[in-house]
């Protein structure tokens, strides 16, 4: 009996850094043994070979900034069975998303002479504001083993175990002496999704919230605390502002601590 | 036949979205247009109004093939224009993590990307079928780079542990005599990686490059030094912006660089143009490894950059243990600033894998960047690789369209553009007439 097909599975790009397709490249000891159990259909950073649709899964990196990027993004997604998002452009807009705060037509004078030669939206937007998305990998970038964590669960036919409490936990379980309350150091592991491993409390810094907020994010309270241990307004709405700005949770955080200022 | 045309809408096996158009009329290449429609993304414009300690994180998001270049060239501008001065032994480990990105970028895309080529696969995952220990070889260099940069980042993309000043944390000696052995394996494997390169076959192609690199007094360069180049620049970073210009064009989301007052103004950044200009600057081993293969002291053809970029690969690994043999943490991980901020010029360049990065910015009283230019390798080799493809298509008139486009895609590769970074920076379209 010939051997059953293999899933095809393509990676698609959107506005990024590329950072997090990278990530399947940077998979060294799993790479081979994933490429004979999947069929890579579509991965332009990796291989010439680009098969048609439709597609058992679609990984997608990168937001949604250009008029042909919203169009193609549902023709991806009417050919693909599953599309998985990864990382921070694709689950929430980026850094990149910080244009949806501001005057995009100035932030095309600024960066170059001729800005009608360019085409772009007002806003970087998630890939969930525009097709439905099977399941969101956070992150940036996002971590190896939950990337492979993914690939398995599809691979096995059963949900990815890809944890949405705090980096607080993960702190605890390293043991790490908390920076926030123990040295006074912002930090916002407990309002950030877990999953990097508590790695910046782990290297003497407070969390930046790259894998974006967590399902629960108590951020009245966070901030009520960063600001009582003396950070000024316009640096925690900045502390906000950074490669998840656009996710809901962070948003209204930052429009929470600009309201009370009275400026932002 | 009179006019041809050839599109390629997305090239593969580079970094980042970009295509191609030719057009050729009666056998004379008319115009060779590299587009980068990699979508604008703006960091120069959301700089602005951020701390000048923000710009290592922020700018390390340009790119995630080479994050720890945009680190560092961010982190030694503002050292630069603040008058800080950081410890040696973290400059030392700077380097150290810098070796690890170079390791980590050039044995991708000497196996993943550049080799397939040579060896006539679509991709590395086919390649390893019928040779699966050069793939993993390259996946075992790889590694290597990368764990380095676990080790003092935190993480291989996007790096949490740098900081202006310093690192917050620095590694102990048991943490870093822990990497000594993958990284002597990785030795051996780097001198493997010379010697199969060696043996490929090359087309022969000889182009006239101005190579463009840093040069420093007793290193081969990569945190510092003069800007050189092979037709005599020899400046400070400071006067880059005399030197050197940004053009828009029509075709491409990315800005084109050129040398100012030298006719075309085409230059070479990266692997190629660091060897030519620095050959004597090399490490023992990699000296050796170059001298074994039998490389030309200048290398000309831009197929042979995969040559080059072995002997870097030596370099590199070279330098990262004799770095480890060295280190003594510093007292401090890392040294602050005080101010005063108020018009601090900051202006700094290193050599990220893919040759030389700029960034200068200027801050206001508290800290907070009032504006930014960063200028990627890819933006700067965008116009010399256009001068490549005119070399490519005309020797390539009787191939077909498909023959072609293969042809200028491997011309393209040969350069390593990581098109990401070049947004402020690829589709093949070639027209014959």
């Amino acid at each position: 009996m010939p051997p059953p097909p293999r899933p095809k599975v393509a990676v698609f790009k959107f506005a990024s850094c590329d950072g997090c397709q990278l990530t399947l490249l940077d998979c060294e000891d799993e790479l081979l043994p994933l490429a004979d159990r999947i069929e890579i259909a579509d991965f332009r950073e990796a291989s010439s070979t680009v098969l048609d649709g439709p597609y058992d899964l679609a990984l997608v990196e990168g937001s949604i900034t250009t008029p042909s990027d919203a169009e193609r993004i549902r023709t991806i997604r009417a050919h693909a069975r599953a599309l998985v998002t990864i990382g921070a452009c694709a689950t929430s807009g980026g850094i990149q998303a910080l244009r949806n705060f501001a005057d995009v037509a100035e932030y095309r004078r600024v960066v170059y002479a001729r800005p009608e030669y360019l085409r772009t939206l007002a806003t970087s937007t998630p890939i969930q504001d525009h097709v439905r998305v099977d399941f969101e990998l956070r992150g940036c970038p996002i971590s190896k083993s939950q990337l492979l964590e993914v690939l398995t669960a599809f691979l096995a036919h059963r949900a990815p175990n890809v944890p949405t409490e705090s980096v607080c936990t993960e702190c605890k379980r390293r043991g790490n002496v908390c920076v926030l309350v123990a040295r006074g150091t912002p930090c916002l592991g407990p309002a950030t999704q877990a999953g990097c491993g508590a790695l910046c409390p782990s290297f003497d810094r407070g969390c930046y919230g790259c894998f974006g907020p967590q399902d629960t994010p108590n951020l009245p309270s966070l901030t009520g605390k960063l600001l009582e241990l003396g950070m000024d307004r316009a640096a925690l709405h900045r502390y906000l502002r950074t490669f998840n700005a656009n996710a809901p949770a962070f948003r209204a955080a930052a429009e929470a601590v600009s309201a009370t200022s009275g400026s932002e | 036949m009179t006019e041809r045309t050839i599109a390629v809408d997305y090239l593969a096996r580079v970094e980042g979205e970009g295509a191609l158009k030719v057009r050729i009329h009666d056998r004379t290449v008319e115009e060779v247009e590299l587009k980068i429609f990699e979508p604008p993304r703006f960091f120069e414009a959301f700089l602005r109004g951020r701390s000048y300690l923000e710009a290592p994180d922020i700018t390390a998001r340009i790119c995630g093939i080479c994050p720890v270049a945009y680190q560092m060239s961010a982190c030694h501008a503002m050292e630069a224009g603040l008058g800080l001065r950081v410890d040696p032994a973290v400059r030392a480990l700077r380097r150290l993590l810098y070796c690890g990105e170079w390791i980590e970028s050039h044995a991708l895309h000497v196996y993943l990307l550049h080799a397939p080529d040579f060896l006539g696969y679509p991709d590395a995952l086919g390649m390893a079928r019928d040779h699966p220990t050069l793939v993993q070889r390259g996946l075992a260099l790889k590694k290597a780079g990368n764990a380095l940069m676990t080790l003092l980042g935190g993480r291989e993309i996007h790096p949490v542990n740098v900081r202006v000043g310093g690192f917050y944390r620095c590694p102990t000696r048991e943490e870093t005599d822990g990497l000594r052995p993958s990284l002597e394996a990785a030795l051996g494997l780097a001198e493997e990686t010379a010697r199969f390169a060696a043996g490929l076959t090359f087309p022969s192609v000889d182009e006239q490059y101005e190579f463009v690199s840093l040069r420093h007094p007793d290193e081969y360069p990569m945190n510092e030094g003069a800007i050189v180049s092979s037709r005599g620049l020899d400046i400070p970073v400071g006067r880059y912006e005399e030197e050197f210009a940004e053009l828009q064009v029509p075709h491409s989301n990315a800005l084109h660089s050129v040398r100012t007052g030298t006719g075309s103004g085409s230059y070479l950044v990266g692997p190629m143009a660091r060897y030519a200009l620095n050959r004597d600057r090399l490490g023992p081993k990699a000296r050796a490894i170059a001298q074994e293969i039998g490389l030309e002291p200048v290398v000309t053809n831009p197929f042979r950059s995969i040559l080059v970029r072995s002997v870097e690969l030596v370099q590199a690994c070279e330098e990262a243990l004799r770095i480890l043999g060295a280190y003594r943490p510093p007292a401090r991980p890392f040294v602050e600033s005080s101010g005063p901020y108020e018009g601090a010029r900051c202006i700094a360049a290193t050599e990220a894998p893919r040759g030389l990065l700029y960034h200068r910015y200027r801050l206001d009283a508290d800290g907070l960047i009032a504006d930014a230019k960063i200028v990627a390798p890819t933006s700067q080799n965008q116009k010399r690789i256009e001068d490549d493809l005119r070399t490519v298509v005309g020797r390539n008139l009787d191939l077909d369209d498909a023959g072609l486009t293969t042809e200028c895609e491997r011309a393209i590769r040969n350069h390593d553009p990581c098109i990401s970074c070049a947004t402020h920076f690829l589709s093949l379209d070639v027209v014959r007439t």
